[in-house]
């Protein structure tokens, strides 16, 4: 594998993708509604007594888990799909390079590119709170904005595992939202639904949420932002006695591993399928 | 005439096929190729739509999974894929590159994958007529000038082994005769070339040798010249019908003693008939009240007609 021609092909990428009006679009959306939240939580000041980064990463993490997922999601499915629909992954594939460093420089610059408008966005927002409230927890934001990073290119190494099966990028999007739905908007009703009907422990409960890349992050932040996890209920107590200071890691690593994971089969995809 | 006569022995081959399978799903589209190209030698894949020429360049490529084993001067390309696209340049039937990118963006990516400084490698595209054209979308330009555009990039690191997928097919008559010029150039330089046409009379003057394909099958090769008089002024006839008439077509023809290809085509077929039989399968046709709605005739001897006539 050779770095310079996958730094080659994750600049096009980054290029190509920031060159886009959906991404664009979606970027400036994100930062649009970050900074009226934090605009909206530094209002209220006077009326709570309190500000600062605290409070206002309880808002974001609502908005990070609607639209970064599906940022990510779509950005991987489009990615190797939309190409080769278009015939420029033939182009490509015809250059002297291998599929590994195609898929790896393609999610190094999906990633670049998500992660700029993430970063983007809580630079924006950062800046409003921290002129209201001080730089107070300042420390818990920036582990926030890591782990929304990581959930992005989490969900950009699923959307690539679904662009690598596809010949089409309008099913290749439509598989993408779909995942999406069931991963964001079904991913807590299901799990709710499960413990009920299944009368599931909590250490069952909490091995539930390690499939759900989008609970991992939550679970995540609020530890980060938090400390307990009290607000999880019982399975938020159950991880947090019997895990300890373990946790964190352990969540850290569950959201590298939903990365490695759906890359690794992506590339497997990859190279089955090759340009067509 | 047989498939593996005039085998190369003379010279070390730039590219080595043997038993060459690829499938797409349950249809053959490459059928146990085996096929040596010598190193300066330009070699044209002939045959009808979906004889698997395209296919069969793309397998050379290492761009699709197949059976089989290719070299391209000593690399295989499964396992050594990137050193053996190294050594080849491309040029597709119709090349696709991202619309926004400007000619300058484009070659100076493919420059930097190559190895090749792309201050070179723009200089060098007033070579190709391309000169001034280094701001403008690669959307906006014609289809002959996408084509040299292709040319351009295929040859941007001069790889000894070129590969060209119908080149012609897109191009009006006066493109066409420049980018044969600039072919008949490169195979003076000693590059070897693998052209896949299906107009026989303008890459059989070029040619070396011509590689006969059918359903995925090398069926005949030979010089341009001995493999026109074998195949004795025979001439092949595309025609198109209404999906629900193609069938029947098919039939009727065969029934009169015609050989009848179907490339998995919806409404086309492809008829081989004697230079002296033109006529008769359009005569049959239209007595059964089988309406063509369309008729290409592609000479199968080089130097003919080779026209398209609509």
């Amino acid at each position: 594998m050779d770095l310079s021609t996958i730094a080659l092909i994750a600049a096009k990428e980054f290029r190509d993708l920031w060159r886009s009006r959906w991404f664009a679009v979606m970027a400036a959306a994100f930062a649009a509604l970050a900074l009226a939240l934090s605009v909206l939580g530094t209002a209220l000041v006077g009326l709570a007594g309190v500000a600062g980064f605290g409070r206002t990463t309880a808002s974001l993490l609502n908005l990070v888990m609607l639209i970064v997922p599906l940022m990510g999601l779509v950005m991987g499915a489009m990615s190797l799909a939309g190409e080769r629909e278009q015939g420029t992954l033939l182009t490509l594939l015809a250059q002297p390079v291998t599929p590994t460093e195609v898929l790896v420089g393609k999610l190094v610059g999906l990633a670049a590119a998500l992660g700029a408008a993430v970063v983007g966005g809580f630079a924006i927002s950062g800046l409003v709170i921290a002129k209201a409230g001080g730089w107070a927890e300042l420390g818990d934001y920036l582990a926030f904005a890591g782990l929304t990073v990581g959930l992005g290119i989490a969900h950009v190494a699923l959307g690539l595992w679904i662009s690598a099966t596809s010949r089409r990028s309008a099913s290749a999007l439509g598989m993408a939202v779909f995942l999406w739905m069931v991963v964001v908007i079904f991913g807590d009703l299901g799990v709710m639904g499960t413990a009920v009907v299944l009368k599931l422990t909590p250490a069952q409960l909490l091995w539930v949420g390690f499939g759900n890349p989008a609970q991992v992050f939550r679970l995540a932040v609020l530890r980060v932002v938090h400390g307990d996890l009290d607000i999880l209920g019982a399975a938020g107590l159950y991880a947090a006695s019997r895990l300890g200071g373990w946790l964190l890691p352990i969540l850290v690593g569950a959201l590298a591993a939903w990365v490695a994971v759906p890359a690794t089969i992506a590339w497997v995809q990859f190279r089955r399928r090759g340009a067509l | 005439m047989s498939a593996t006569s005039l085998s190369p022995t003379t010279s070390p081959s730039s590219l080595e096929m043997q038993a060459v399978v690829k499938r797409f799903g349950r249809v053959t589209a490459v059928d146990r190729v085996d096929l040596s190209v010598r190193s300066g030698e330009t070699v044209v894949l002939w045959g009808p739509n979906g004889a698997g020429k395209t296919t069969l360049l793309r397998c050379v490529l290492g761009v699709v999974p197949f059976d089989g084993t290719i070299t391209v001067c000593g690399y295989d390309v499964r396992r050594n894929g990137k050193a053996a696209r190294r050594l080849m340049g491309y040029v597709p039937q119709e090349i696709r590159l991202p619309g926004h990118q400007t000619v300058l963006e484009t070659v100076t990516f493919v420059a930097r994958l190559r190895r090749v400084s792309p201050t070179t490698a723009l200089a060098g595209l007033g070579r190709w007529g391309l000169e001034g054209m280094a701001e403008q979308r690669v959307q906006t330009l014609s289809g002959g000038m996408k084509q040299r555009l292709a040319l351009a990039l295929a040859l941007i690191s001069d790889p000894p082994v070129l590969l060209l997928d119908e080149p012609t097919s897109n191009l009006d008559l006066a493109a066409r005769r420049e980018l044969m010029e600039q072919l008949e150039q490169l195979r003076t330089q000693g590059k070897t070339l693998l052209v896949c046409s299906h107009h026989a009379a303008e890459v059989w003057r070029i040619a070396d040798r011509v590689v006969v394909l059918e359903h995925g099958r090398v069926v005949a090769q030979d010089a341009p010249e001995r493999l026109g008089a074998y195949l004795g002024g025979e001439a092949l006839v595309a025609l198109t019908f209404s999906s629900s008439q193609k069938e029947e077509a098919a039939a009727l023809l065969r029934r009169q003693g015609f050989t009848v290809m179907t490339n998995g085509s919806a409404r086309q077929i492809w008829v081989r008939i004697a230079g002296d039989r033109k006529l008769e399968p359009l005569r049959a046709l239209h007595e059964a009240n089988i309406r063509i709605l369309d008729l290409e005739l592609h000479s199968a001897a080089p130097g003919q007609a080779g026209h398209t006539g609509r």
